[in-house]
């Protein structure tokens, strides 16, 4: 019952990485769109996710759940020594979702507007900021639940390169999986052709920060290349990567929406999976080259397999009706461009 | 600031926030689901606009109820990761339940919201049921995880471990069931005043008549029907606090001497110095008969508690006090309501009943938050009752006084402007909704 337990984390992670990802992109998207550009944007994105933003959301609760009930000492470790991340990316949390609800819900549109677009854009830029650095933070070894004074414990657990260039990593993925999403949710050729540029700059920067990332991990002494291509399905996960990146930028010109959204994800999915597999079944870093363990440190036998039936239970109602909800907002848009 | 007092403020504050949003996101759709019934079975386009004025307001409760909700889920473990260590194992089956209710809550709302005319009317009235269902269910089972804390279960506590831990048990607690109960209650009482009371005041303003009337009817009706019930869950609710937490009971009464047929007091104010009230009002043997149903039983006051042990008593004495009086008050309202309804039609006409529930708007409200008070604080100075003080769970990280300034100020100005954004939905009612059938009626 651990491993059904264990699999819906990573799931739940993998999916908060997808959509909620895709979302937080879609605000970093607007941050990064021209005046001239920005009520376009703003419309196409507000059709494109305003049903299902709320459940997009929902992956992280499962997730933090997972971790509170089933691995309690990984997420009180996390929560003591990363307090200052995780509360910077709660308040990304707030501003963001109450500002994109508010800037449509407030029934006069006017100069308020002006301050929830910003609130909301800035915010969708730091909240997955903020999540790469935790989840930087939690693989870079650099958190000291023994230390004794406050930098050491609460500032440098989080603050340093390493985890920095995730944070960037992060938020050009999620750039990169929205602009991928939103080329698929235009009806003109002029927005069509501004997301495939903007796919083509979020997969450079990702790109980029991707390097960063590596360069960090050596300069910091984290054994990040060893990770990824020490073992048989590392390498075999970046080369699927790769290769479906080149078949992506190919297929940018033809414009078949649901094959990009497809590879976008397969990529996403591969990176999670070689960056995942070779720590597993370890989530956590010590300092002192301990680790935190999700088979060591789960919670007591009777927990897990209540947490697991649970969680199997919950899906039989959850995916069925997000599919469903997904399907239908997706379908019935095409019904509505048709007519 | 202390960091322990900033840790239990700033929960204090972030809970205090979350249910009233929560309340309202899992009371509302019920009072739309009514509304929209009565458009679906009429056709009275009246009942589609309240339907869909109730849900933009929804919608923007909902959104802040659920971040709100989010980082409470973060804040047990940056608050208190010493309690989460040992008891999210145990008392984590709810929140995992709770999990799957809340995201099939915004699955059915994106249905609901965006679903105007899209889909088939009937399964997009139940996509609004589902809503308030499944919102319902998951403040039960928070609630079902509070009740933990005060009635710990489902686990063997030898030599500071936690041994044979039954998440089950733990769910199923003594106190879920009175807890649950009067907090769905409540939450129905306290959103059909606050909705009613709005309704009331545009009436009385003579605007938009004829919508804010419908709208205003089935509130009251929803409001008051929960005060009327809430008072018989208040009576299960005494009868148990009396049995599993005689401390709580005794700071919610005051009641420092342990005696036969003790009195009830009413207000006062307590001197925990000198173990007495003053100026209370003192009814005879009430209290024996509220916690044990007989007039001559014996309650434990607070000298059978060990003084280390002891709850703020003035704290949770104020808040039960106010819980109860504005509990009593609004009993009276939806008793004068429903006479109105069943023998005084004219009543209904005039403007001094309209005018007492326009100044009942908070009071659901500001009960909910004092009974919550009560709960909480009467806990203390125990975070699992008997087991862990809260002063041993609270994180070792310094400084938490500055996060609690920086969540009170996020918290007071998200306050703000969800006020302002009502303010404008409903000045907006007019323009937005009223159509000229509204004359013609």
């Amino acid at each position: 019952m651990l491993y059904v337990v264990i699999i819906y984390l990573w799931t739940s992670i993998l999916l908060y990485l997808l959509l909620g990802g895709a979302d937080f992109g879609a605000g970093i998207i607007e941050l990064f769109t021209s005046k001239a550009n920005k009520i376009r944007t703003r419309k196409t994105l507000y059709e494109a996710i305003g049903p299902i933003w709320e459940a997009n959301h929902m992956w992280l609760i499962i997730a933090i759940v997972i971790l509170f009930v089933g691995f309690p000492t990984i997420y009180s470790t996390m929560s003591v020594n990363l307090h200052i991340p995780l509360t910077v990316m709660l308040w990304g949390i707030i501003a963001r979702g109450t500002a994109f609800t508010f800037r449509h819900y407030d029934a006069v549109k006017d100069d308020m507007q002006d301050i929830y677009n910003p609130i909301f854009a800035y915010s969708s830029f730091i909240t997955p900021f903020f999540l790469g650095i935790i989840a930087g933070s939690a693989v870079s070894g650099h958190i000291d639940p023994s230390a004794s004074n406050f930098m050491d414990a609460y500032i440098f657990s989080w603050l340093h390169w390493f985890s920095i260039s995730v944070g960037l990593f992060t938020v050009a993925i999620c750039g990169f999986l929205a602009a991928v999403f939103l080329i698929g949710e235009t009806d003109n050729d002029h927005d069509r052709i501004r997301f495939e540029r903007k796919a083509k700059a979020f997969n450079i920067a990702a790109v980029v920060s991707g390097v960063l990332v590596f360069l960090s991990a050596l300069a910091d002494g984290i054994p990040l290349i060893d990770w990824v291509f020490g073992n048989a399905v590392g390498i075999i996960a970046i080369t699927a990567a790769t290769l479906s990146l080149i078949l992506l930028w190919y297929l940018l010109y033809k414009g078949k929406k649901n094959i990009l959204r497809v590879l976008a994800g397969f990529q996403v999915t591969m990176i999670l999976l070689t960056t995942t597999y070779r720590h597993y079944p370890n989530i956590v870093v010590l300092k002192n080259g301990g680790y935190l363990s999700l088979i060591e440190h789960s919670g007591h036998e009777k927990t897990i397999e209540a947490l697991a039936m649970a969680l199997l239970i919950g899906s039989l109602f959850i995916l069925p009706a997000l599919f469903y909800l997904i399907y239908s907002f997706q379908k019935k848009k095409v019904d509505y461009v048709r007519e | 600031m202390d960091d322990f007092i900033a840790a239990r403020s700033q929960m204090a504050l972030s809970l205090g926030f979350h249910i009233i949003f929560s309340c309202i996101g899992m009371v509302m759709p019920f009072f739309m689901a009514v509304a929209h019934y009565y458009y679906l079975k009429t056709n009275n386009i009246v009942y589609k606009n309240i339907t869909k004025a109730w849900s933009k307001g929804v919608a923007i409760f909902f959104a802040t109820g659920a971040v709100s909700g989010t980082v409470l889920s973060f804040e047990l473990g940056l608050l208190w990761p010493r309690f989460m260590v040992h008891a999210g194992p145990i008392f984590g089956m709810p929140f995992s339940l709770e999990g799957t209710a809340f995201f099939i809550e915004a699955i059915a709302l994106g249905f609901f919201l965006y679903g105007w005319d899209r889909f088939n009317k009937w399964f997009h009235w139940v996509t609004g049921v589902v809503v308030g269902v499944s919102g319902l269910a998951s403040g039960i089972l928070v609630v079902a995880a509070n009740a933990w804390m005060n009635s710990p279960s489902g686990f063997d506590f030898v030599d500071g471990q936690y041994l044979n831990v039954d998440p089950m048990k733990a769910m199923f607690n003594d106190a879920w069931f009175s807890q649950a109960l009067h907090m769905c209650i409540a939450a129905f009482a306290a959103t059909g005043f606050a909705v009613a009371g709005v309704h009331a005041l545009m009436i009385i303003r003579k605007q938009n008549v004829y919508f804010h009337t419908k709208s205003f009817t089935i509130a009251a009706i929803f409001g008051c029907a929960a005060a009327l019930l809430q008072p018989l869950s208040g009576d299960i609710s005494a009868k148990d606090v009396a049995k599993r937490q005689p401390a709580k009971l005794a700071a919610m009464e005051a009641h420092f001497h342990t005696e036969k047929s003790a009195g009830l007091i009413v207000g006062g104010i307590p001197d925990e110095k000198n173990k007495k009230v003053d100026y209370g009002i003192k009814i005879p043997g009430l209290l024996s008969f509220m916690a044990h149903g007989d007039f001559s039983k014996e309650v434990t006051g607070l000298d059978q508690i060990k003084p280390e042990d002891h709850p703020p008593v003035a704290i949770t004495h104020y808040a039960f006090q106010i819980m109860v009086g504005l509990g009593m008050t609004m009993m009276t309202i939806a008793l004068l309501y429903f006479l109105a309804l069943w023998k005084k039609k004219q009543w209904l006409q005039s403007d001094w009943l309209l005018k007492l529930f326009v100044a009942a708007t908070p009071l659901g409200f500001i009960a909910v938050e004092a009974g919550w008070t009560v709960t909480e604080v009467g806990r203390q100075p125990w975070i699992i009752y008997n087991v862990m003080r809260t002063a041993d769970a609270v994180t070792p990280m310094p400084g938490i006084g500055y996060s609690f300034y920086l969540f009170t100020a996020m918290y007071v100005s998200l306050g703000i402007i969800v006020t302002f954004m009502l303010y404008r939905q409903i000045k907006m009612v007019g323009k937005l909704y009223d159509l000229p059938s509204d004359t013609k009626h």
